[in-house]
């Protein structure tokens, strides 16, 4: 899943992702923005066929926390 | 038959408003707007109302077509945010500039997507014969219906007015694609300040929310809707039309966010230099973004003759729609 995940990243983000790991900060350690990450969502909803709403996208700040979360509802 | 574009106009207004004056309202900086945004400083009315900028709009568009303004059978004005409910804007316009001939109506309520809409009818109306010469307008004072407290939208919007006058002509005729979902409507609402009265509604504006009466968004979807929706619609209409992303020349997007425009150009694979912005000059115009752009490239001399426009505009509704109109020679 972190693999997928770093595809998506490198894939959407246009961002290095040798050194993301799943405690990696999208802010503070991949230096993307809230409308970055709304992109990544997009493509994760397409690529997992889930639906991530704002409320729940709030409380991931780590790469971890998303894959988590598509864990628990796909 | 179809409806071409001969001229155009745009009226901006002189009070502007950079990013440092906005951080001076709410908690937000310069550089998080310019990049999140992509928009440096925004024009807001003083003097001007959306009936005044309208009118100028179309006045100048009617001296760059050539047209006298009693050659118009129709005026049609897209707008959210008029200083006017009666007469309609279109009818002030019309008394503005002397148009006596033209039939008047607005087009409310179409926002972003206004424009593009107001274009389609047009040109319904031309293709079909029954107007001949028309002027279509898209004029905002978004600074009316603006929650200036909220900084998750008071970066965001401008005023302002552009405007086109088509004229049936002989010639190929493109097809539109529009799209309407009113069940995702809550993601970007404005309530209107007239829902009470005086025999039976006396209190109810007592449960309302001062910030409902201005724009509310919600900023993630709609972000995600026009990221997805507005390349779908695009290929749709290329599709319809039998063309080629390719054969597109300039893609006038609905200016709302250099970041959507640029998500735009990368999911459908079309460089970023057919996508012209002025945004960070006006920020988001709503139904005006894209007749001042249209004017902006015009007065440049960028249109070329035989040029393919690919119009597509997108918000409140929530609404999308594209269109693809030729330069005329």
């Amino acid at each position: 899943m972190l693999e997928k995940l770093k595809t998506l990243i490198s894939e959407n983000l246009e961002i290095n992702t040798d050194n993301v790991t799943e405690s990696s900060s999208f802010k503070e350690d991949l230096g993307i923005d809230s409308l970055d990450l709304f992109e990544l969502v997009m493509a994760m909803e397409e690529e997992f066929d889930i639906e991530i709403p704002s409320d729940d996208l709030e409380n991931m700040s780590t790469v971890g926390d998303v894959i988590e979360y598509i864990e628990s509802h796909k | 038959m179809t409806g071409s574009i001969c001229g155009t106009g745009s009226y901006i207004p002189h009070y502007t408003m950079d990013n440092y004056a906005i951080a001076d309202l709410v908690e937000t900086s310069d550089e998080w707007i310019q990049e999140r945004t992509g928009v440096i400083r925004r024009h807001i009315v003083k003097e001007e109302t959306t009936v005044s900028m309208a009118a100028e709009a179309g006045r100048r568009a009617l001296e760059n077509a050539g047209v006298s303004a009693e050659e118009l059978d129709l005026i049609l004005v897209a707008t959210i945010s008029s200083n006017v409910i009666l007469p309609c804007t279109a009818c002030e316009v019309q008394r503005s500039l002397g148009a006596v001939n033209a039939t008047c109506f607005d087009l409310g309520g179409a926002a972003c997507t206004g424009f593009v809409l107001a274009y389609n009818t047009a040109e319904a109306y031309l293709a079909s014969g029954v107007y001949k010469t028309v002027l279509i307008i898209g004029s905002e004072s978004l600074s009316s219906i603006t929650n200036w407290k909220d900084r998750g939208t008071c970066i965001l919007f401008g005023d302002g007015a552009g405007a086109a006058v088509l004229k049936a002509e002989e010639g190929r005729r493109y097809l539109p694609v529009t799209h309407s979902e009113g069940g995702k409507g809550s993601a970007l609402t404005c309530r209107s300040r007239n829902d009470s009265n005086e025999i039976t509604k006396k209190d109810y504006a007592g449960d309302i929310k001062e910030e409902e009466y201005f724009i509310q968004m919600d900023g993630q979807a709609v972000f995600k809707f026009a990221v997805k929706k507005v390349p779908e619609v695009i290929q749709e209409v290329l599709e319809l039309n039998m063309l080629e992303k390719e054969d597109i020349d300039l893609y006038i997007l609905h200016q709302a966010n250099k970041r959507i425009v640029e998500a735009v150009a990368k999911r459908i694979g079309e460089p970023i230099e057919k996508f012209p912005m002025n945004l960070q000059e006006y920020g988001n115009t709503s139904s005006a973004s894209i007749p001042i752009l249209l004017d902006e490239l015009n007065q440049k001399g960028t249109l070329k003759p035989g040029q393919k426009l690919l119009l597509a505009g997108f918000g409140a509704g929530l609404t999308w729609a594209a269109s693809i109109l030729t330069i005329p020679a």
